[in-house]
């Protein structure tokens, strides 16, 4: 069944197009790794599914229903789909327990004892449940990223974006971040994720898309489009990152 | 000829001083609390420009920064009866205090909440909070936080401009040492004495501000 359908979407910031009439659809279940160079709209795609951005033209539908772009039709769009950002972005006075129950508790007004246990599954299953009472200050970056991830998951959502999320971290704590995405993917998350990690996004991937100037340039899987890429932009851009 | 100390009137009068005190920390602690929450409401319409509401802080703030505290103080309490609201000295002096601090509060507090990364806000609306729960659980704390001592200051600054209030009757501390002093003639025991009890003032009312920050605005478990 597919959980988000995009179809010919349209988005400028001013007289910049940025994106120029994007298609693709989501499985449930689904792993969607993108790539592409600097500036080529990934992340404003990101940012339309989750409603930070509204859009122009095209038809975006997330489980069934069609993102309208009106102000009280975001919060049921956000329930459903969570995201993770490059910069951790955690709230810096709370604790890594409070983080994740925040909202929780004030948007689905969850009830005290109940979003404590769920924080601590949720710090469980990114492998930090010891750092319930820890500031984001007092942890590293790859451990923020994760509380993060944790964070978003409470929420349970039907889908996670990921945009960059390893890109600010230094290179030995990228991999403990990954690990915690793609135990995620085994258990059957859907996710769309924006990444410079070719590795992952071949190993864990199910499906690449690589963007080029506001436009899905390619899409398939990812070994073939490593392997064969058939157009010169990703044949290119695959050699550069590799 | 030389002039012969005593401290007999500061003795004998000590219960008017000490009211003085008490009244100018009163005075201080309701107009930062009334101000701070004022210049919260004010910093938020400005920061997110909210109609009407940013434009009506905007004057406000104009109006009480481009004029002395002491015409402010004459206005409420001998302009306004001409109006039909007639205030005694105490009352136009909380209330001067009051608009006062709300205004430097409000552009202080604004400072704060645009220190706050957009990123934050932008991680509590991707997690379905509405902006209003965004501001009381993640943009709130944090921004008091950073421009906390900044506050502090500007109470002290205003704690001690308060001293003006004397001059329409409000028994604080200058007016009581005033007062000491027109019945004694003892003029430099007993501004001496107000001055180093201002300097007191100022010292504890800093260090309880530091605390109430601690306490209630960082509020860490570690
Ligand atoms: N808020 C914005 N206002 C104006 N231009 C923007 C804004 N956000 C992104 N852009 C522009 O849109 C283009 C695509 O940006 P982005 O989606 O961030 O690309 P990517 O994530 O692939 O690097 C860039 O040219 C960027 O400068
Ligand atoms: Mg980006």
């Amino acid at each position: 069944m597919q959980l988000i359908c995009v179809d010919e979407l349209h988005k400028s910031f001013g007289d910049l197009e940025v994106l120029k009439g994007v298609s693709f659809s989501v499985k449930e279940g689904e792993v969607v790794a993108i790539i592409g160079r600097s500036g080529s709209g990934k992340s404003t795609l990101l940012r339309v599914l989750n409603g930070l951005e509204s859009f122009g033209d095209g038809i975006v539908n997330i489980d069934g229903k069609r993102v309208s772009g009106l102000k009280a039709d975001l919060i049921p769009l956000r329930l459903k789909v969570g995201m993770v950002f490059q910069q951790f972005n955690l709230f810096p006075h709370l604790t890594a327990g409070e983080n994740v129950m925040l909202a929780p508790k004030v948007v689905k007004k969850e009830s005290r004892e109940h979003v404590t246990e769920l924080a601590m599954e949720m710090l469980e299953r990114v492998g930090l449940a010891d750092k319930f009472n820890a500031y984001p200050d007092q942890l590293s970056g790859g451990q923020q990223q994760r509380v993060a991830i944790a964070r978003a998951l409470a929420m349970r959502p039907k889908v996670l974006l990921c945009d960059e999320i390893t890109s600010a971290l230094d290179p030995e704590l990228v991999d403990e971040v990954l690990e915690v995405v793609q135990r995620l993917a085994a258990d059957g998350m859907t996710l769309i994720m924006v990444t410079h990690e070719m590795r992952f996004a071949r190993e864990v991937g199910d499906t690449l898309i690589f963007m080029h100037q506001g436009k899905v340039h390619e899409m398939g899987a990812p070994e073939e489009l490593f392997t064969r890429p058939q157009t010169p932009e990703l044949a290119s851009f695959v050699k550069s990152v590799l | 000829m030389a002039y012969q100390f005593s401290f007999e009137a500061i003795a004998s009068n000590w219960e008017l001083l000490a009211r003085g005190v008490a009244l100018t920390v009163v005075l201080t602690a309701i107009g930062s609390f009334v101000g701070i929450i004022i210049g919260t409401v004010g910093a938020v319409s400005r920061a997110w420009t909210l109609p009407l509401l940013s434009q009506v802080f905007t004057v406000y703030i104009e109006c009480v920064r481009n004029t002395p505290f002491l015409v402010q103080l004459y206005f409420i309490f001998f302009g306004l009866p001409a109006l039909g609201v007639k205030l005694n000295g105490w009352e136009a002096s909380v209330l001067t205090m009051v608009i006062n601090l709300g205004a430097y509060s409000t552009e202080i507090i604004r400072a704060g909440v645009m220190s706050i990364p957009k990123g934050l806000l932008e991680a509590a609306e991707s997690l379905a909070m509405n902006r209003w729960q965004a501001l009381r659980y993640v943009v709130l704390r944090p921004a008091l936080k950073n421009v906390w001592p900044a506050l502090c200051s500007q109470i002290v600054i205003v704690m001690l401009g308060s001293s003006v209030c004397s001059q329409i009757a409000a028994q604080e501390l200058t007016y009581a040492a005033n007062l000491i002093q027109t019945q004694t003639f003892r003029a430099f025991e007993i501004y001496l004495t107000s001055t180093l009890l201002y300097l007191m003032l100022a010292v504890l009312v800093r260090k309880c501000l530091n605390q109430i920050g601690m306490r209630f605005i960082e509020r860490r478990k570690a």
